[in-house]
């Protein structure tokens, strides 16, 4: 069991989620409230992920955040780090291919708030921030929970725009998913078995907390009603 | 006074008109001719291409210099058609929310004060999907009066419920008033519950003010074909111009002449509509003089006797008049006194107080 290559996987969720998370609720509510014609091409540009092959995303990755891209050089002379075959390139390459299950689970739990609750909490005096934080969220919570819950379950089995974009260094952007790639490569079956059961079993109870919490909710609701 | 001017294009506005403050008003009109634009224009919710809102000479908008006061700075309650409960929260919660105005310790209190109020003190922890329609109107209402606003705003605030809830949640809201001393502007399609509550009328037909004044006036006078219409006044008829003098308008309705005190000054172009309530004909005894001071008498055929339980409207056409038929509405023990049925002949009196000269 590659202890370092878990250590990084739960690393790389981490930063994933508390990045991704509020770039999903903010583009999200805003994809469910905006009256832009270019709303389709939006949504098709944030679910390309979904069906483009991981490795192109990586290519164009690698393409333009390279050290010798424009973008690489400046992101390099700002912050003196490159984004290819590092830790830093790791979690921009994972936000990209999570865009999809960050926002659209959450631009879906927005657009059930009708129009008519916006109106009665400005007539209740509630300020726009008051009424994302009192009325919004407390209703599209279920999306938002649905959005990490995908994010952090991806992100720990994500494969190929890590290997495309990271490489396979040990303590830098060797991952689980990487380390289980290597030892199966190295004819170490049992290594490669013990950490893909590790990963099952993680992926498996995260999204199954997600569900169990959005069904005890569905079922708080039923009995209400 | 609230003062409203709007012009707008979709949906298509134009309306200027003002309100007494402390006093409850009532936009009537068709389904799409606007009301609920006007109301959620006047609360902050819609932006009109122009307009100038002001409530007390305090300006809530004004598109000339680019000012306009969001709704959540508007003092305003706000009822709309499905009332808007927060569904998340409990009927004291969703009063709670619009006391931001007081500190949080004291906002359960307050809530339940005013669910009391709108009589509904024991469902202080029921979600809005456990309340019935008037149950749930009741925490709107709640929630509405809860900021102490100095202007209540109601969307067919009892389109949703029974006859009976509706009823009585009118007499409420009437106590309401007088007791808040309170401005309220509502929007109905209902001609009667308009007439029933409020003290001023606004009648709007496609984005445009038909009428507006005191509501006794509108009912007793329209002043064109349109806003006759709209109030529904049965009786509608053509009659052409014969002559004014200090005592009045004579009209020539086929054979007949007819006298209105209040009118048009000159002569229009071509024939005139007038009309008359239905409630304004009367029966006249056989024995009564042709000359009295009921008015114009004349003689009518029943044509039909439809019983509305606590009223009869009955049909006739009048003699003389070229076939032209008139309706009234009569008591039910009426028809029994005067011995009449349909196909009786009748002497019904005109009274040139009730009858209305129109504008085309």
């Amino acid at each position: 069991m590659d202890w370092n290559a878990f250590n990084l996987s739960l690393q790389l969720a981490a930063w994933t989620l508390a990045l991704l998370l509020p770039i999903g609720v903010v583009t999200g509510r805003w994809l469910a409230k905006t009256q832009t014609r270019a709303r389709p091409w939006l949504q098709a540009f944030f679910a390309l992920p979904l069906v483009l092959p991981p490795t192109v995303v990586g290519y164009y990755l690698l393409i333009f955040t390279g050290t010798r891209s424009p973008l690489g050089e400046l992101i390099m002379s700002w912050f003196g780090v490159s984004l290819v075959f590092s830790f830093p390139g790791l979690v921009v390459a994972s936000i990209l291919v999570n865009l999809p299950f960050a926002i659209l689970p959450v631009q879906r739990a927005f657009e059930v708030v009708s129009s008519e609750l916006y109106d009665a909490a400005a007539c209740c005096g509630m300020t726009p921030w008051q009424t994302f934080t009192r009325v919004e969220m407390p209703l599209a919570w279920p999306g938002v929970l649905s959005a990490a819950v995908l994010t952090l379950g991806h992100t720990l089995g994500e494969f190929g725009v890590v290997l495309m974009v990271g490489g396979n260094i040990p303590g830098e952007t060797r991952t689980l998913s990487i380390a289980i790639f290597d030892r199966v490569q190295a004819f170490d079956p049992l290594a490669a078995g013990q950490m893909a059961g590790f990963l099952l079993l993680i992926s498996l109870v995260t999204v199954a907390l997600g569900y169990g919490v959005l069904e005890r909710r569905e079922r708080r609701r039923r009995r209400s009603t | 006074m609230l003062s409203i001017r709007i012009e707008n294009n979709t949906p298509a506005l134009k309306v200027d008109f003002g309100l007494p403050m402390g006093t409850l008003s009532a936009i009537v009109g068709p389904s799409g001719s606007g009301k609920t634009s006007v109301l959620r224009a006047v609360a902050g919710l819609l932006a009109p291409s122009h307009s100038l809102i002001s409530f007390d000479n305090d300006v809530w908008a004004d598109t000339e210099t680019r000012y306009f006061r969001p709704a959540y700075q508007r003092p305003l309650g706000f009822v709309t058609q499905s009332f808007g409960l927060f569904p998340h929260l409990t009927a004291t919660e969703n009063v709670s929310a619009a006391l931001n105005h007081l500190p949080r310790r004291e906002r359960g209190v307050e809530a339940q004060r005013f669910l009391e109020l709108v009589g509904i003190g024991g469902l202080a922890d029921r979600q809005p999907s456990e309340l019935s329609g008037g149950q749930s109107q009741r925490v709107a209402m709640a929630r509405a009066l809860a900021r102490k606003p100095r202007l209540l705003l109601l969307d067919e605030p009892f389109s949703a419920l029974d006859h009976s809830t509706r009823k009585r949640l009118r007499v409420e809201l009437k106590r309401l008033q007088d007791a808040l001393a309170m401005t309220v502007l509502f929007v109905t399609h209902d001609l009667d519950e308009a007439a029933e509550l409020s003290q001023n009328m606004v009648l709007l037909r496609r984005g445009q003010v038909v009428q507006q004044g005191p509501t006794r006036e509108l009912l007793r006078r329209p002043s064109t074909v349109e806003a006759a219409r709209l109030m529904n006044f049965a009786n509608l008829a053509k009659a052409e111009w014969v002559g004014s003098d200090a005592s009045g308008i004579t009209l020539r309705w086929g054979d007949v002449l007819l006298n209105a005190e209040i009118g048009p000054k000159s002569p229009p172009e071509g024939q005139i509509y007038w009309t008359i309530r239905t409630s304004d004909v009367f029966l006249v005894k056989d024995d009564h003089p042709n000359e009295s001071s009921l008015g114009t008498i004349l003689s009518a055929d029943i044509t039909e006797i439809i019983e509305m339980g606590s009223s009869v409207l009955v049909s006739v056409i009048v003699a003389r008049s070229g076939g032209e038929s008139l309706r009234l509405r009569l008591r039910p023990g009426a028809l029994h006194r005067h011995n009449v049925s349909k196909g009786s002949r009748i002497r019904i009196a005109l009274h040139a107080q009730s009858l209305v000269l129109l504008q085309s």
